[in-house]
Parts: structure tokens; C-alpha cells; sequence
């Protein structure tokens, strides 16, 4: 089965990790800005970062067959320093256009701090006047049920922002409910160490359904697995749930979420087998 | 979305993990007991877990979660003065 991991740091993965996502059924995936495992020390360093996520990995990820796109920001952990933040949100508009740009993201909160919280709302009103999709970082361990609930009150108090065209990431069981009846997206992360396992992942999607919902590998610069979303997939079909099923969280979901963006112009693999019959 | 498996079938196909888990926070407790001193407060946070584990209720994901979590105040901008 095809599937679109819709979260994950490709910067941080060897070209080995494609080809392994190309064999696993991986067609198609979304790399959001996030923190490169230092500090950067300017607002260059960001601009170097943007050519990387819009030239450099695209064409990393076409030698597979995997296409490639990418959201624009500064993330949580670097919006502590305001001052090189909004530097950094004034030179998104050079890139939004770039032909594999979704929107503006992975915007979110670290440790809920006032400067994080006014370099998020920073973002939302970029996002909101670019009418671009967006992204969303939610804190972990003991910050995430704040800081998602923090989130969610900025969202929900900027009139000109539409739910379905927001996706909250890494939500867990404590956070999840507030995502989905807020009519927001919510993504589900697979990381081996402070979040959640594919079988935990899979208990979500048996209480709340497959509507709305994804799941992603995160696979970044800390513990990682790049292939959790296989692992999650084959969860579901030991617990003895159908391929529609798994196919609309893996699959559909992400590409509905997607087709939002004008910049979206995926290629499905079907439809190319196909146009070659 | 229903979920067409029993507790029994589940229970079957989880036992093994349980007893491992169960092992593994066993193991744990006996390291620290005979570690000299006393663990921080945190301990008071994971025995209130143990006990939501053998309570009759569900939802135990969720309230564990919740119990290892910071709280949130509706007042946060007053708070945080913006
Ligand atoms: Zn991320």
C-alpha cells in the first residue's frame, strides 16, 4: 500500500532513509521548518535552511519517486529570541511561492513561554494574510496539555483562521479531544521516546475514528524511526482492520489536508500506472 | 469505530507484554530501593498513576497523561501580559 508520511525532517535523514521510504510504499511527504540541533546565528542561516527545504530536498526525494513539500517558519524553540524571529518572518514571503510550499508551519509552542506565544501569533497573522495553510507543534511531556490548550485560544480568537485548514501535530491521548472539536486536524507522531507508539496510535484511531486524523514519523535529529508509519500501519492490520481504513489515515487523509494548497499538485502513483496502461 | 476483538483476545495477544511490563516496573522500584536516599516528589506523581492503573475506570491513557501535566489557566494572557 502507498502512503504519505506528512511530518518528517528529511534534512536530518541520509539518502539511504529515501530509498528506504520509496521501497516501504512512501509516495509523497512534508518536511516542516523545525529546529536544525543547534541555535542558528542569523537570519541567513534560515535563508541557507529555506533554499535546502525548497531546492535541496526535492531533488533528494524525486531520485526515489518520492515527492517532496515543505512548510516555512521559525520554530518554538528558536521564537524565544523575537528579535531574529520576526527578521525570519519577513523574509518568508521570498519563499511562499516556491512551487513545494504548503504553508507556514511547524509553528507552535515549546515551553509556553509569553515570547513564544507573540512569535506564534506572529506567524497566524502572516498565515492569515498569505491565505496559507498551517502547521502545528505542540509542546511535550509535562507543557503539552498547557501549551495545546494555549494554542487552540490563539487559534480560535483570530477570526480570519479556518479550522480545516489547520493541523495540530503530535497530539496524544490527553490532547486529542480538544484538537478534533475544535474541527482542527490533528496529527499523531510516532517517536520511539516522549510520545506516542503505533499501537497507541492505533487505540486513538478505534476511539475516535479515522476522520481528520493522521499519523506521521517525525524522524528527526533526536531517536527517531524514518518507517513508523509502516509500523502503524501494520498494527492496524493485526488488530484485523481493513485497508480502507488504513488507507484513509495514511493515504487519503493527508492528501485531503493537502489538496487545500494551491502549491499541492500531487501526482498519484494509480493514476500513473494508469496513464502508462 | 467498533473494535470487533474480545478482551479475551486481546488479553491473549497482550499477556506476555503485560507480564514484561509489569517485570520491567518491578525491576525499577527494587533499583531504587536499594539505591541509598529518597527519590523527589515525582515518585508521589507515579504512585497516583499505579493507582489510576487499579482503579475500576477507564480512560487510563489519558488521566496518566493528564497527571504528569502541567495545568492550564484560561487567564494565561493576564498572565502572561499580552
Ligand atoms: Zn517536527
Amino acid at each position: 500500500m502507498y502512503y504519505i508520511d506528512p511530518h518528517i525532517h528529511m534534512v536530518s535523514r541520509t539518502t539511504d532513509d529515501y530509498e528506504t521510504l520509496a521501497r516501504m510504499g512512501c509516495v509523497a511527504l512534508s518536511e516542516p521548518a523545525f529546529w536544525a540541533g543547534f541555535d542558528r546565528s542569523s537570519a541567513d542561516g534560515f535563508r541557507d535552511y529555506f533554499r535546502q527545504l525548497t531546492e535541496v530536498e526535492p531533488a533528494r526525494a524525486a531520485q526515489f519517486g518520492i515527492q517532496h513539500y515543505t512548510w516555512l517558519c521559525i520554530n518554538a524553540k528558536e521564537a524565544e529570541n523575537v528579535e531574529l524571529s520576526r527578521e525570519v518572518i519577513a523574509m518568508i514571503p521570498e519563499f511562499i511561492n516556491c512551487p513545494n510550499v504548503l504553508g507556514i508551519g511547524e509553528i507552535g509552542l515549546n515551553k509556553n513561554t509569553p515570547n513564544e506565544a507573540t512569535v506564534f501569533m506572529d506567524h497566524l497573522d502572516l498565515a492569515a494574510r498569505l491565505g496559507q495553510l498551517i502547521l502545528i507543534h505542540t509542546p511535550h511531556l509535562e507543557d503539552k496539555l498547557q501549551g495545546t490548550r494555549m494554542i487552540l485560544d490563539m487559534l480560535q480568537s483570530d477570526s480570519r483562521l479556518q479550522p480545516e485548514r489547520i493541523l495540530v501535530d503530535h497530539v496524544e491521548e490527553h490532547t486529542i479531544k480538544h484538537v478534533l472539536d475544535g474541527g482542527f486536524w490533528a496529527g499523531m507522531t510516532l517517536y520511539p521516546v516522549t510520545k506516542c507508539t503505533p499501537q497507541r496510535a492505533a487505540d486513538m484511531i478505534e476511539i475516535y475514528g479515522t476522520e481528520r486524523l493522521c499519523v506521521n514519523s517525525a524522524g528527526d535529529w533526536g531517536p527517531s524511526k524514518p518507517t513508523a508509519v509502516p509500523d502503524f500501519m501494520i498494527e492496524l492490520r493485526r488488530r484485523g482492520h481493513s485497508e480502507s481504513v488504513i488507507r484513509q489515515v495514511v493515504y487519503d487523509n493527508p492528501l485531503t489536508f493537502f489538496r487545500q494548497s494551491a502549491n499541492f499538485q500531487f501526482r498519484e502513483p494509480l493514476d500513473l500506472d494508469t496513464a502508462l496502461a | 469505530m467498533s473494535n470487533a476483538r474480545t478482551s479475551q483476545e486481546i488479553f491473549e495477544r497482550e499477556f506476555l507484554e503485560l507480564r514484561s511490563k509489569l517485570l520491567e516496573l518491578a525491576a525499577s522500584f527494587d533499583r531504587m530501593q536499594r539505591g541509598p536516599g529518597e527519590p523527589d516528589q515525582r515518585a508521589r506523581l507515579v504512585a497516583l498513576g499505579l493507582d489510576i492503573l487499579r482503579d475500576d475506570n477507564g480512560d487510563k491513557a489519558a488521566r496518566i497523561q493528564v497527571l504528569f501535566s502541567r495545568e492550564y489557566s484560561p487567564d494565561w494572557r493576564v498572565e502572561f501580559g499580552i
